[in-house]
């Protein structure tokens, strides 16, 4: 079976994010980039997949700055192959992102065709679309998103698949390969592949850069972004400060005068 | 008519989901604001009664198909976006939920317009339609004017108060033919209920929720302490979930539960949209995280910016003393 995962950067959270200068973007003085979380968990179920049902893992990725170190990783814990798309935008939308991905898998010879196409069913940074239904659009695929489990059967063509409902009620589908899944978690947590092993990818493995003209957007016009700008607070939590325990004491202060102790 | 507002009318195992309503309250806002009719869109399969209570709005849509007896998001989009075509409406509003996820970026490809994802407000300003959108996991928003003729908006939970959209009146109904394929490359074979869990956390009156800053699995018994001291239960976020570390039946947000107890304390929780949809609305909320930034601190009405492995363990040994006190004062 043929698998490729499309992994995206996007900036880190845990971070302080800072609005640049022209007041649209955000400054990318401080950002540190690492791979979209979901993206995580459908590399971790694409390998699941694969061990499952032998065959191969292609990880594709737009250039960005640290895509590298993500790509290397996914070669560590088990990818098979590692492409980046270089020349692009240097900070596409998620639409002009899914829309060159596309574009590269249906040109770079080798990568169609493939049995299915896993990313995440979303990203932090999706103003303009999500990934997963966009590139099944371009590639006219089928596809569905929110997956937390992925079973195959190649005879018939069709791929078992888990998304979730409100409430943890689940619906089990039938989708027919070759399709895009948007996945929302692994069947298992991400494996941990010690720095060691990353480096020793680094060392012995090779991402494959390839050239994609920019093309524009899919033919739609991006709304832009007038103003970025941290969240509109109409009310902020009242801080308490002080030690553990100093706090703890204000904080049963507060239960007890609502009745909750 | 050119130029309506209108919403997807969400609904979901023969009933109307409550972002409906929401979404209808939204929704007559921008029409009002816009001088234009707000339109209910109703899709599915012998679901017509489900009209009767959109009233909110001025008249329904209605569109039957045996494809769209299921959520099937790509046949949902290909049934709007004919009948967007023809009628050219001004915007759309589009639940964000698992049951309509991708609906509203399919939509706009297949239209070719822009889709504007994770809107929690529309207003009209200066003459113009703008939209902000929550990014990065509630950090930073974007203010965006949809340039396009339909603005498709995907619209978070919680944009207003579900009762604001609902009204005793019913609505004017008009049936619009849709030409579908019957069978689809994606279909629903079965739901699986979730399993029953120890306890039902949407009925507890004291929660100690725990996400991704408790660290660990080890640690999550120090929120399971407080809870117990508390006589409450333990939840959490999506990615203690992921981990293993709590069942699923354990899940506060847009996959799991959505709970209102009287007391909520957030243990290293960020407090992303799909969180906060689920717990908003408890009477107190006590967050503890050691990002000063933590969206988490927008919806809390107490915060502390601390490690949450280092406040837990404190605050049941405070409460357990002051409840032994109470109980020998009483004595």
């Amino acid at each position: 079976m043929k698998i490729i995962v499309l992994l995206k950067m996007v900036p880190d959270v845990v971070e302080e994010l800072e609005v640049a200068a022209d007041g649209q973007t955000l400054d990318t003085e401080f950002l540190r980039l690492i791979a979209n979380e979901l993206d995580n968990h459908a590399l971790e179920e694409a390998l699941l997949l694969k061990e499952k049902y032998s065959g191969t893992v292609t990880v594709v990725a737009l250039d960005a700055p640290e895509v590298d170190d993500a790509l290397f990783t996914a070669l560590a814990k088990g990818a098979d192959q590692a492409l980046k798309i270089t020349d692009g935008d240097s900070a596409p939308s998620t639409l002009s992102g899914a829309y060159r991905l596309a574009q590269a898998l249906s040109t770079v010879p080798g990568l169609l065709p493939v049995d299915l196409i896993l990313t995440g069913a979303q990203a932090i940074d999706d103003l303009d679309g999500m990934t997963s239904p966009l590139v099944a659009h371009f590639l006219r695929l089928p596809q569905l998103g929110i997956i937390t489990q992925v079973s195959v059967n190649s005879v018939a063509g069709v791929a078992t698949v888990l998304r979730e409902f409100p409430g943890g009620v689940r619906g089990e589908y039938e989708i027919q390969l070759p399709a895009v899944l948007g996945i929302q978690a692994a069947e298992k947590p991400p494996r941990y592949v010690p720095v060691s092993r990353v480096q020793v990818a680094m060392k012995s493995r090779v991402i494959e850069s390839v050239h994609v003209p920019t093309a524009a957007d899919g033919g739609v016009g991006l709304s832009p972004v007038e103003e970025m700008l941290k969240p509109e607070v109409t009310e902020h939590a009242q801080m308490l400060q002080g030690s553990p325990e100093e706090v703890a004491n204000q904080l049963c202060e507060v239960l007890a005068g609502r009745g909750l102790l | 008519m050119a130029g309506n507002v209108w919403v997807l009318a969400e609904h979901w195992r023969s009933k109307i989901s409550d972002i409906t309503y929401e979404l209808l309250a939204l929704g007559k806002e921008v029409a009002t604001n816009i001088g234009a009719e707000l339109q209910a869109v109703l899709l599915g399969h012998e679901v017509r009664e489900l009209a009767q209570s959109l009233g909110a709005a001025n008249s329904v849509l209605y569109l039957d198909h045996v494809a769209l007896a299921n959520p099937v998001p790509e046949s949902f989009a290909q049934a709007l976006a004919s009948a967007i075509r023809a009628r050219k409406p001004r915007a759309i509003l589009i639940p964000l939920t698992n049951v309509s996820w991708e609906i509203g970026t399919l939509l706009a490809a297949q239209l070719e317009v822009g889709y504007i994802n994770a809107c929690k407000d529309v207003r009209l300003v200066e003459g113009k339609l703008q939209v902000r959108s929550v990014l990065y996991g509630g950090k930073m928003e974007a203010l965006v004017n949809p340039a396009q003729s339909t603005a498709i908006l995907g619209i978070l939970p919680g944009a207003r108060p579900a009762d604001h959209g609902r009204a005793a009146t019913v609505p004017m109904l008009e049936e619009v033919t849709v030409d579908l394929a019957e069978t689809s490359s994606v279909q629903l074979k079965r739901y699986l209920e979730p399993e029953p869990g120890d306890i039902d956390i949407s009925k507890q009156e004291v929660l100690v929720s725990v996400g991704r800053g408790i660290q660990s699995r080890e640690n999550v018994r120090l929120a399971e302490e407080l809870a117990g001291a508390l006589g409450g239960a333990v939840c959490g976020s999506r990615p203690v979930i992921d981990q293993g570390w709590l069942p699923l039946s354990r899940q506060v947000g847009k996959s799991g539960a959505v709970v209102k107890p009287k007391l909520y304390v957030a243990a290293g929780i960020s407090g992303a949209p799909e969180h906060v949809e689920g717990m908003k609305n408890s009477d107190l909320i006590i967050a503890i995280n050691s990002d000063p930034q933590a969206p988490i601190f927008n919806v809390a009405r107490y915060g502390i910016t601390a490690d949450a492995i280092d406040v837990l363990p404190a605050l049941t040994e405070m409460v357990r003393s002051r409840k032994k006190e109470a109980k020998s004062r009483a004595a």
